[in-house]
C-alpha cells in the first residue's frame, strides 16, 4: 500500500503531530511519502519522497493554491491513501482533494479496522466502522490515535510549484489573547457545559482556590462569556499538564481532550456516566457539580 | 441577495445512544432531537447579516432528513429565515457526507446563492465534510472553522479559526460557502411573535432524486458503543459521603499538587 502523507506547518513551523502521520503509515504498512508546504529549515527526517513547496511563496494556507500543490503530488505518486491530520488544515484541505479525486474520505480515524477505518461518532460516546467504496481514499486521522515513531533518513526532495491565483485573499493571522498563563499551575479546576448557568462558575472557582489552583474551561463555557478566552483548554486554546485537572461538567471532546489528557491527576465531575472524559480520568464522579463541588470544596478547607 | 443556511437535526449528546438494528447508526427512539450547534451559528449569522443590510437579502433554511426535521426548519424560520426547502429524505442518515453534499449542491444550483452558511461539522458524525464537499461540488469559494465574520464594498471577511487559539483572517467575495464554529456569535432565541410568524412562513418539500442524490462512496458498519479506556475510578452515591471520598483521595494526593508546577 502507498500512503501520500499531508504535512503541516502552523506560523512558520512545522505541527509536532506530523509525526502521527509517519505512526499511521507504520501501522498499516505501507510504504510513505510526504507532501509539505513548508519552511525548508523544518523538514521531517524520513527515507522517502518529499514533495515540497516554500511556504514564504505560497503561504501557511490557502486552500485552491494547496490543493493544486497536493494534487500534483497525487498524480506523481498514485497512492492508495492520501492522509491528513484532522486539524484546522486538514479538515478544511482533506475535503477539497477529495472532491478533486472523486473518492471517498474519512474524517478523524482512530484506528484500522475490519477492513475500514474506525472512527469516532456522537461526541466520542460511540464509534463506527467506515469502508471506503473507492479505490483510493483521503483520510484525516485523530490526533494522539497513532503513536510517531522514531522516523530518520534524509529524503529525496522533489520541488512543487502551482499557479497561486485564488478567490480568497489572505490577510494575515492574530496570535492568541494574552490573559490567564495555565501551563504553570500545578492544580487547574475547569468548567464546562454541564455548569448550567454563569453563577455556578463561582462553585468551580471557590475548588480552585481550596486547591491553590487556576480556573480554566471547555469551549462552551468560554463561548458563552461566563469566563474569559485566555482560560480555554483544549486544541483551540491552551495545552496544560497541571499535576491535578479537575474537569466539572466537561464532556470531553477530542479538542477539550487534547488540551488536557497530560495532567498527572484527572478527576471528573458529571451526570452522564458515558461522557468521553471518562477515557482519561482516573478517578470518575457521577454527580450533579452544583451538590458535589461546594461538599468537597468544604471538606478540603477543613483539612488544610 | 440570495443567501442559504443549511442545518441538520440531530440528538442532544447528553442522550443514551444504542445501536439500530442494522448496527449502521443509532436507535432514534430513545433520543430527543434538536438543530445542530454550529448550525444554530450558521443561522444566527445569516440572520444577522440580513438584518445589517436592511433586510434585503432572502434567508433560505435547508434540512435534510425525514418529517422531524421540519421543527428544525420551524426553528430557523422563528430565529428570522424567510423560507425553507426540506429535501425529505427518510434514509439521510445512511446517506454518506458525499451524497448529503449531492443533494445541498442539486438544490442549491439553481437558486444562484451569493453566500451559503453551514456548520462547520455536525455533533453527531462530526465529519466536517459537507460544506467543504457542497462549495468545491458548486465551484465556489470556501472557508472553513469561520469565528468571525464582516461585510464591505461587496467583499466579505471571515476569520478562521486555528490550533492554540490563534485566527488566520480572509477576504474573499460572492458566492462563498462559509462553514461556521462555536463562538461565531450567540444564537438567539425565537421570541414567541417570531413563532408565532414563522409558522406562516413557505417551506418547499424536494425529494432525493429531485435534488440529484449521487451515488455514496463509503460504507458504515459495526455502529457500536466506544469501549472506555480508562481503569480509573468510578464513584457514585451519596454527595456528602462521595465528598468525603475525594478529599480522601486528593489529601493522599496533595504533597504532589503543592509541589507546584506542571508535570
Amino acid at each position: 500500500m502507498k500512503a501520500l502523507l499531508v504535512g503541516e506547518c502552523r506560523d512558520g513551523r512545522l505541527a509536532g503531530e506530523v509525526a502521527e502521520l509517519f505512526g499511521f503509515a507504520a501501522v498499516s504498512g505501507a510504504e510513505a511519502s510526504l507532501v509539505l508546504v513548508g519552511n525548508p529549515d523544518g523538514v521531517p527526517a524520513f527515507g522517502g519522497r518529499l514533495y515540497f513547496a516554500d511556504a514564504r511563496e505560497y503561504g501557511e494556507y490557502n486552500p485552491d493554491v494547496h490543493k493544486r500543490l497536493v494534487m500534483q503530488a497525487v498524480e506523481r505518486e498514485c497512492p492508495d491513501v492520501v492522509v491528513f491530520l484532522q486539524s484546522s488544515y486538514g479538515w478544511d484541505l482533506a475535503p477539497r482533494l477529495a472532491a478533486a479525486m472523486n473518492v471517498a474520505q474519512v474524517s478523524g480515524v482512530t484506528g484500522i479496522d475490519d477492513g475500514g477505518y474506525a472512527v469516532d461518532s456522537c461526541n466520542g460516546k460511540m464509534r463506527r466502522t467506515v469502508k471506503p467504496l473507492t479505490s483510493s481514499a483521503v483520510l484525516t486521522l485523530q490526533p494522539g490515535a497513532f503513536p510517531a515513531p522514531a522516523e530518520q533518513g534524509v529524503p529525496e526532495l522533489i520541488r512543487l510549484d502551482a499557479d497561486r491565483s485564488s478567490g480568497i485573499e489572505f490577510l494575515g493571522s492574530s496570535q492568541p489573547e494574552t490573559g490567564a498563563d495555565l501551563s504553570r499551575a500545578s492544580a487547574i479546576v475547569s468548567a464546562g457545559r454541564g455548569v448550567g448557568s454563569e453563577k455556578h462558575v463561582d462553585l468551580v472557582r471557590g475548588l480552585a482556590e481550596a486547591l491553590g489552583g487556576e480556573v480554566g474551561a471547555s469551549r462552551p463555557v468560554i463561548d458563552a462569556g461566563w469566563l474569559e478566552r485566555s482560560r480555554q483548554v483544549g486544541s483551540s486554546g491552551q495545552t496544560v499538564s497541571p499535576a491535578l485537572y479537575v474537569a466539572c461538567g466537561i464532556s470531553g471532546s477530542i479538542q477539550h481532550l487534547a488540551g488536557m489528557k497530560g495532567a498527572g491527576y484527572i478527576l471528573a465531575v458529571n451526570t452522564d456516566r458515558d461522557a468521553p472524559i471518562g477515557d482519561v480520568a482516573d478517578v470518575f464522579v457521577v454527580a450533579d457539580l452544583v451538590q458535589f463541588l461546594p461538599a468537597l470544596t468544604a471538606r478540603l478547607r477543613v483539612g488544610q | 441577495m440570495n443567501i442559504l443556511v443549511c442545518v441538520k437535526q440531530v440528538p442532544d449528546m447528553a442522550g443514551r445512544f444504542s445501536p439500530n438494528a442494522a448496527g449502521t447508526w443509532y436507535d432514534e427512539a430513545a433520543l430527543v432531537f434538536r438543530m445542530n450547534e454550529r448550525d444554530e451559528n450558521a443561522v444566527e449569522e445569516a440572520v444577522r447579516f440580513k438584518e445589517q443590510l436592511g433586510g434585503t437579502p432572502e434567508v433560505t433554511v435547508l434540512s435534510i432528513g425525514p418529517g422531524r426535521v421540519v421543527e428544525t426548519i420551524r426553528k430557523a424560520l422563528a430565529m428570522g429565515c424567510d423560507r425553507g426547502v426540506h429535501i425529505d429524505d427518510p434514509l439521510a442518515s445512511e446517506r454518506d457526507p458525499w451524497q448529503i453534499a449531492s443533494m445541498i449542491a442539486g438544490h442549491a444550483r439553481g437558486c444562484r446563492y451569493d453566500i451559503i452558511f453551514t456548520g462547520m461539522q455536525s455533533d453527531d458524525r462530526g465529519s466536517a465534510q459537507v460544506g467543504v464537499l457542497t462549495a468545491e461540488m458548486l465551484c465556489v469559494s470556501c472557508v472553513t472553522g469561520v469565528v468571525g465574520f464582516g461585510w464591505q464594498d461587496g467583499a466579505a471577511t471571515a476569520d478562521r479559526e486555528l490550533e492554540g487559539g490563534r485566527r488566520g483572517m480572509t477576504r474573499l467575495k460572492p458566492p462563498m460557502l462559509l462553514t461556521c464554529q462555536q463562538g461565531l456569535n450567540s444564537p438567539r432565541y425565537p421570541t414567541l411573535p417570531n413563532i408565532m410568524k414563522s409558522r406562516k412562513k413557505e417551506i418547499s418539500v424536494l425529494l432525493p432524486d429531485e435534488v440529484g442524490l449521487g451515488e455514496p462512496l463509503s460504507s458504515v458498519t459495526g455502529f457500536r458503543h466506544h469501549e472506555r479506556q480508562t481503569a480509573g475510578l468510578f464513584l457514585e452515591g451519596d454527595v456528602d459521603d462521595l465528598a468525603g471520598r475525594v478529599a480522601t483521595l486528593l489529601d493522599a494526593k496533595r504533597g504532589i499538587f503543592r509541589r507546584g508546577g506542571a508535570v
